[in-house]
């Protein structure tokens, strides 16, 4: 013990000798960034504890992001050294490419729906789950949790089941059955009804860890908020949501916000689980179907580089709005 | 005692609605598990039925035998995830719980610097990053590697974002307690942090599983042999495809025995979850 002690003083006793017998030449700026220096060696531990995440973060997203942004201005095949190209992959990508156009306007198209759908979906069946005694929460929890953590793969299953387009599929069993339709419809090969599907999978899908925050949160809203809103004069549920809950949980709220985003934007296992790449005439087309085609099946990467910048620059740019919107008070 | 009976009758409403949508959310994984245990003749029935009416353990022998286009045996694909899950699970908690504590706790230069590159990185998906990725691992020479599969994945931005929003609320007098009766940085992390971070890690173990348990790029992208790919790719060889439906039963079983150790962690996990997720806010 004493000799943690010891060590403690000897290396303030260094730090602070480094700090006095280093003479100072021009006395403002280079003063500052020796006490930062000073600041640093003498936080040395708290950096060791953090060294082996920072590296890895830094190897893999931070490096990564300035990486493709410049990869995005080349020509790459992976076999050649990439050649600076300067902006002809963009202008490719916005002027040439039409199945591009399309899976920007497919993952608008889906996203507007299941962004906003799900999040609203996640948050009232949290607000109604917390509202019911303890007891029966868990039940619940577990049904409308559950299905966001199974695999697209493993659950398409289901869904071609689901969604077959002969009459043994479920749904066209009973169209025909209730005379709704007269002949299967071909859920998963006609262009109209592609997107609806990927919607329905991925909705079921959305309750995720957005859903887990809003749960919690409106959980530990302090009681005493809602006596006070009762002298007050509130008498409805629906008041009580409006005025005291969710200004309480508005931190979860933002943070399953940008989740959701994220999650909107990022569409593709649903879509190749269940129509392939491609998809009959690219109607299940997604931006990061279009990245993945580019990049590990024709190993165009420099192409790919600017596909990913592009749906980076949405999300964050998408993000800049949610916290502009939400994170005000 | 009219108004009573009312309440009771909307009370009822209200259970009878809920439960009704949560089955209905249930119902897909319900066919899923009736398909795993359904003999051939009752899985190509017309008219389709829901539940299985003979239970049968056939289609999970047959997933033993019957393997994908080449000679790898099922029970690899499932060695192989296991061991990538269980290095991802591990080695991210361990790495995230020791910077966790020096963001939450200590007032060192850059601090604030690295916790908003966290949040930042909270705003994209990792996908837009898999070609430097590739780049990085294939000239690192770890293609075709176990390493391959796992490094990429270790510094996970919301399993981290959670962690140190979860440590902040330690309390600082229990910390300075213990370095005053000399316990170093080190010693008062083991001793002190980590036991009570216990939530926010099973939270992490909870996440971080199941992202790398139904992830299928991993291996798809970084390894180019078969004996060196994951269920998730394994289950797709045997569905044939997108819109193919051959061996219906195996492929069920399959995915069956997949979904249930997500749902098992989820369930173990469940209260410490909770209990992480109130402090999951972000401020604007």
């Amino acid at each position: 013990m004493s000799s943690v002690n010891t060590d403690a003083v000897t290396s303030k006793q260094i730090v602070s000798k480094s700090i006095v017998s280093k003479s100072i030449r021009s006395p403002r700026i280079p003063s500052k960034l020796k006490l930062l220096g000073a600041d640093i060696k003498r936080h040395k531990v708290s950096y060791l504890f953090l060294a082996p995440f920072l590296l890895l973060f830094t190897l893999f997203t931070i490096v990564p992001i300035f990486t493709s942004i410049g990869l995005s201005f080349s020509y790459y095949n992976i076999i050649e050294s990439p050649r600076y190209i300067g902006l002809s992959n963009y202008r490719l990508l916005f002027v040439d490419d039409d199945i591009f156009l399309k899976a920007i306007g497919i993952t608008f198209k889906f996203a507007m729906i299941t962004g906003p759908v799900g999040y609203i979906m996640a948050f009232l069946l949290a607000w109604v789950i917390s509202q019911i005694p303890i007891k029966y929460r868990f039940f619940y929890t577990l049904c409308f949790y559950t299905p966001s953590i199974t695999s697209a793969t493993a659950m398409s299953v289901v869904w071609l089941y689901l969604f077959a387009g002969d009459r043994k599929g479920l749904i066209n069993y009973w169209a025909l059955k209730l005379g709704i339709n007269h002949e299967p419809y071909l859920f998963l090969q006609n262009v109209n009804s592609i997107v609806p599907v990927i919607i329905i999978v991925s909705l079921w899908m959305s309750m995720g860890i957005g859903f887990l925050a809003f749960l919690a949160g409106l959980q530990n809203v302090p009681k005493d908020l809602y006596e006070a809103g009762a002298i007050d004069g509130i008498k409805y549920r629906l008041q009580e949501l409006w005025y005291i809950t969710i200004p309480s949980v508005k931190p979860q709220l933002l943070f399953g916000a940008v989740l959701q985003v994220v999650f909107s934007l990022q569409v593709f296992d649903v879509s190749v689980q269940l129509v392939g790449i491609p998809s009959p005439l690219y109607a299940g087309h997604t931006i990061l179907t279009h990245l993945f085609d580019y990049a590990f099946i024709k190993f165009e990467m420099g192409y790919a580089s600017a596909i990913a910048v592009v749906l980076f620059l949405m999300m964050i740019g998408m993000n800049r709005l949610i916290f502009k919107w939400l994170g005000r008070d | 005692m009219v108004k009573g009976m009312r309440m009771d009758w909307g009370r009822m409403l209200f259970y009878l609605l809920l439960t009704a949508f949560a089955l209905l959310m249930l119902a897909p994984l319900v066919y899923l598990a009736s398909s795993a245990f359904k003999p051939t003749a009752e899985l190509f029935l017309f008219p389709p039925r829901f539940f299985v009416m003979n239970p049968t353990t056939k289609n999970f022998y047959q997933l033993l035998l019957v393997t994908g286009t080449s000679f790898v045996p099922f029970t690899r694909y499932i060695f192989n995830s296991l061991i990538v899950t269980t290095a991802i699970v591990a080695g991210g908690i361990f790495i995230s719980s020791l910077a966790a504590y020096p963001l939450a706790k200590h007032k060192m230069p850059f601090r604030s610097a690295i916790f908003n590159m966290i949040v930042f990185s909270l705003m994209f998906s990792p996908m837009v990053l898999q070609i430097p990725q590739y780049l990085v691992i294939s000239r690192i020479g770890l293609m075709n590697t176990y390493f391959a599969q796992i490094i990429p994945y270790l510094a996970a931005p919301v399993g981290m974002f959670l962690m140190v929003q979860f440590a902040r609320q330690i309390p600082e007098a229990l910390l300075e307690a213990a370095r005053i009766d000399g316990a170093n940085e080190w010693k008062v992390f083991w001793v002190l942090v980590l036991p009570m971070l216990q939530p926010a890690i099973a939270t992490f173990a909870l996440f971080s599983f199941i992202q790398a348990w139904n992830d299928p790029y991993p291996a798809m992208v970084y390894s180019t042999h078969e004996d060196m790919k994951s269920l998730p790719i394994a289950i797709q060889t045997i569905s044939g495809g997108a819109g193919v439906v051959a061996r219906v039963g195996t492929f069920a079983a399959a995915s069956f025995l997949m979904i249930i150790p997500t749902i098992l962690v989820f369930i173990i996990t469940q209260r410490m979850v909770l209990q992480t997720m109130a402090h999951s806010g972000l401020k604007g």
